[in-house]
């Protein structure tokens, strides 16, 4: 293996090691996955890469290895999601409207991230606002999933998933050592499935919110895309913990993350949810469920059957929330004070102008629903009777709490498909975050973690729903999940690296 | 009841306001920018309050006590939970598009307040609730023929909304109303009810109706910027609406503005036109909860309230309701009549302050401006009281000390001012003018009572105003007997 692919298979913990030991250096590291992110231009991974930013903190890390005063994830290779506002680096948020954006002021959990020692090497694309499930609706174009279908003669053509598919398709690609994402009803968790990653969505609260464009404030969170459960761990420790900046992030105790990865699940109570028995679903993930079941039961968990009655509204619920706070949260892009403006005879010109040019289509589409359900005659009809949803699918988790630790349900009703796919049909499109908008709706933590492949050899992935702040727990069941599945040495054998 | 005669027959009016009080707060409402007044344009504005992207609000918590206090002061219910709520619109001046506010969960709830009138009726005027929200920037249209320039500096300044029951009648009752609300915020120190600055406005909803019967269609005017205009706005929108109605049309429910130069209002825009607001739970801020811990330190950090003062006045002063009114309806003049009420007869302290002070005060534009002190005017009220100078005498002193700032007492002494009280030198003085003046003791020894004023005069100019005018009374009488 070259020293090239080598530096760029490593995780977050194994390169870590090896720069604690002085055998590879920060800034050869960065050089590796920066001649990567060249080599994989075509993936479309970033909107704006920062190699020269990337250098420069890498030539301060190995300073600090010198010293023996490296941090949590000191040196480290990452890419960040272009939602989250980065100081004096151009901020798009995928869309036109914010094709020029340049933050004076540097996110909460991209603070932290500096502050642990880690690098960036660009931001990565998305679908605009974060609206979408495979990263088409970027104004800076598709992103490709660097995984194809076993036999594929063609160059890239799957989609990585969404809105997150720039953060996976980066870490999938071998871009950067890990990646952060935002996820809002399966954003992180759906794209991780998509490109064979470890994908977290931490609790509600658990993630400063602070300079994140938001796309629905009571759903958004920051989390980490990694090649494995030990690095979600490390990263999601670097990000974690209260801000007095954002009023909804909690004051909870933040525990030891990496220590919590015992191994050890005997005893504990794994729940199966009914209801995510989708009709139609591919046989093959109805199968990688039960495997999921027999390596939990292999390791000492019992397995409880449970219902969580309301599953079937979550859907709607969230198509009903989520567009609601965004066409509030999108008003600010109007031209006025930054962005992308239009020049009209009238204000209302201006900002017709400005906004028509500046949003894509599917922004449109859901400023248009949030729009029309919060108006005057309809509110109490979706909005109020979507919180109402909203509690009662929060109060199933809830009560099926009581008598398991976690549950265990697919990461998505299907595989990656090819761009172009299920384009003009926004429904079947949305039907991707069926499994996983209900853990946003009640703002608990769930991991997907890639557990299969299809017959065509498509990484498929398992999420695991956790209780409010017990990150800990589901990243434990999801290292059994990576032990016993074999994922990364299969992964690693059809990937030929 | 105070009715409104029309041509045909006589109408009630019915007002409710609402007042919008700038909290007083060295900080904006959810960021930590400055409020001060008048800042170059946009040099107060933080990210937050231009609504950057990712930028979040964080409730700052010196408005909410002084939201309490208010409320408190208000004898209103302070509700333990409240919810902040968005108002969406697309303003210029409006940078997220949507302005904070409060809409089904006001922090504070219905409350009341005593007004008192000419006539000296005292009524009670429902509050209905008092909520926080976000001021918005302010458009500047006269910087360039063809663009809107936008100054922030305003835009996230903390405002109270305080909503009034329709239980206001008359243009009296609406001023008096807007006037005590104001004495209450400035007592607490809530608000400073600068008028002029804008950091006291009103919405004005007026509808008439025949005694009795339903109410009418209402017309609210908005920012409404003195208590003034607030009456004229009043008078002219009740003739309106009565001619209108009178004339055989009908009200249309609908926003105006008053014009102040020409005394009128006119329509800014109809029911047709109102925005939907979509009001909803702003999911970037959690529901503010209150304990019942905090609003009783809230409670226990009010100072008197302007009632309780002046019952106190009342009581304490012997002053007539009117005089502790005016006495107490600021608070820094209060203390100022205290000051130098001390150890004086209260009545007589109190015509002084609100009869020669007060026009010290109206001229020269503020209590602090006077030169003369409540120490100072409680002694010149003690040199009249123990008879060193009569009443007329202090009014000269009273002027020397508003232009030079001197104690009364230096003023006397250098002038020589002291009042002649002994008996020998007032009858000589009387003596001298009774016999040049012959004619007319007989005139007025043979019936013309009215000539004894005459007398008193003329004795009093011989003494250089310096006689005892009490005594000089007694000896005249004794002598023209």
């Amino acid at each position: 293996m070259s020293k090239q692919s080598e530096l760029c298979t490593l995780t977050i913990a194994s390169a870590k090691e090896k720069l604690l030991k002085g055998e590879i250096t920060s800034v050869e590291l960065t050089e590796a996955h920066l001649k990567q992110m060249d080599a994989q231009k075509h993936l479309n991974a970033f909107i704006t890469p920062t190699p020269e930013l990337a250098l420069q903190q890498a030539k301060e890390s190995d300073k600090r290895y010198q010293k023996n005063e490296a941090k949590l994830l000191d040196g480290m290779p990452i890419g960040v999601k272009d939602l989250f506002c980065t100081k004096d680096t151009r901020t798009t948020a995928g869309s036109h409207i914010l094709e020029n954006f340049v933050p004076p002021y540097e996110s909460g959990v991209t603070s932290k991230l500096w502050s642990n020692g880690a690098l960036m090497v660009g931001k990565t694309n998305m679908d605009e606002f974060a609206m979408g499930s495979a990263n088409i609706t970027s104004y800076f174009g598709s992103v490709k999933n660097p995984w194809r279908k076993k036999g594929s003669n063609t160059p890239e053509n799957l989609v990585p998933g969404g809105s997150s598919g720039g953060s996976a398709a980066a870490v999938a690609g071998n871009m950067c050592l890990a990646s952060l994402g935002s996820d809002t009803g399966g954003s992180i968790r759906q794209p991780a499935a998509f490109c064979g990653l470890v994908g977290l969505l931490p609790t509600y609260g658990r993630c400063s919110r602070y300079g994140m464009v938001a796309f629905a404030s009571s759903l958004d969170q920051a989390g980490p895309l990694t090649k494995t459960v030990e690095d979600a761990a490390l990263l999601f420790q670097g990000i974690a913990g209260f801000d007095p900046k954002d009023s909804t992030s909690a004051d909870v105790p933040l525990p030891n993350f990496q220590k919590a990865l015992t191994g050890n699940i005997k005893g504990m109570r794994i729940g199966i949810p009914k209801e995510y028995r989708l009709d139609g679903m591919p046989q093959r993930i109805e199968k990688l469920w039960q495997e999921g079941i027999d390596w939990l039961k292999d390791a000492g968990a019992e397995i409880v059957d449970v219902s969580l009655p309301h599953t079937k509204y979550a859907l709607p619920c969230y198509y009903i929330i989520a567009p609601a706070e965004a066409s509030s949260n999108l008003a600010r892009y109007d031209g006025v004070r930054f962005g992308h403006r239009a020049e009209g005879k009238t204000l209302n010109e201006m900002y017709a102008k400005t906004r028509g040019e500046g949003f894509g289509r599917e922004v449109k589409r859901r400023i248009l629903i949030g729009t029309y359900v919060l108006s005057s005659g309809y509110y109490d009809a979706y909005y109020v009777k979507a919180l109402r949803i909203r509690k009662l699918i929060r109060d199933d988790f809830m009560k099926v709490y009581e008598k398991v630790d976690a549950l265990l349900t697919p990461s998505t009703p299907n595989p990656a498909f090819e761009i172009g796919q299920k384009m003009d049909d926004p429904l079947s499109m949305y039907l991707n975050d069926a499994f996983t908008v209900t853990v946003n709706l009640a703002g608990l933590p769930g991991l997907s973690i890639p557990a299969g492949f299809t017959d065509d050899e498509l990484p498929l992935g398992l999420q695991i729903i956790g209780k409010p702040f017990d990150e800990g727990t589901i990243l434990n069941i999801g290292s059994v999940i990576e032990k016993s599945s074999g994922f990364l040495e299969k992964a690693r054998l059809i990937r030929g690296n | 009841m105070k009715l409104v005669e029309g041509k045909t027959g006589s109408w009630e009016v019915v007002i409710g306001l609402e007042v919008h009080a700038q909290i007083i707060s060295n900080t904006k409402l959810f960021s930590g920018a400055p409020t001060g007044f008048g800042a170059e344009p946009n040099a107060q504005v933080s990210f937050v309050d231009a609504a950057f992207p990712g930028m979040l609000p964080v409730l700052n918590r010196v408005c909410v006590e002084q939201a309490v206090r208010t409320g408190l002061g208000l004898n209103a219910e302070i509700n333990l939970t409240s919810v902040f709520e968005r108002k969406n619109y697309f303003y210029q001046d409006l940078p997220a598009g949507y302005q904070i506010s409060q809409y089904l969960h006001p922090i504070v709830g219905k409350g009341q307040l005593k007004i008192e009138l000419a006539d000296g009726e005292t009524k009670m005027i429902g509050i209905t609730r008092l909520h926080l929200e976000q001021d918005a920037g302010k458009s500047l249209h006269d910087q360039h023929p063809n663009r809107t320039y936008i100054d922030l500096n305003r835009a996230g300044v903390a405002l109270m909304e305080i909503v009034s029951e329709p239980d206001i009648r008359s243009p009296e009752e609406a001023g008096a109303y807007v006037r005590k609300l104001r004495s209450i915020m400035r007592y607490i120190g809530s608000c400073d009810g600068n008028m002029e600055q804008g950091n006291l406005r009103c919405d004005v909803n007026i509808s008439v109706r025949r005694p009795g019967a339903e109410l009418g269609t209402r017309c609210e005017i908005k920012n409404v910027n003195s208590v003034r205009f607030v009456m004229q706005s009043i008078d002219y929108e009740v003739q309106r609406q009565i001619e209108v109605i009178e004339s055989g049309g009908s009200i249309a429910q609908e926003t105006r503005l008053f014009d102040p130069t020409l005394g009128t209002t006119r329509t800014m825009r109809t029911k047709e036109d109102a925005h939907d607001y979509r009001y909803f739970p702003d999911p970037d801020l959690l529901p503010l909860r209150l304990t019942e811990d905090f609003v009783a330190q809230q409670k226990a950090k009010l100072p008197e309230l302007p009632d309780q003062k002046k019952e106190r006045f009342v009581k304490q002063y012997n002053l007539p309701s009117y005089d502790a009114d005016f006495l107490t309806a600021e608070r820094e003049l209060a203390n100022f009549y205290e000051e130098a009420a001390k150890d004086v007869d209260g009545k007589l302290a109190a015509n002084w302050v609100m009869g020669d002070f007060s026009a010290a005060m109206n001229k020269s534009g503020g209590l602090d401006k006077v030169q003369v002190t409540a120490k100072s005017l409680n002694a010149l009220v003690k040199l009249i009281g123990n008879g060193t100078i009569s009443g007329r005498m202090a009014k000269d002193v009273f002027i020397d000390m508003l232009e030079t700032g001197k104690d009364p007492e230096s003023i006397v002494n250098e002038k020589g001012m002291v009042q002649v009280s002994d008996t020998a030198s007032i009858e000589k003085l009387i003596d001298d003018v009774l016999v040049q003046n012959q004619d007319k003791v007989a005139e007025y020894r043979s019936g013309k009572d009215k000539l004894f004023g005459f007398f008193v005069g003329q004795t009093m100019k011989a003494s250089q105003g310096k006689a005892n005018p009490q005594l000089l009374n007694e000896l005249l009488l004794k002598k023209l007997q």
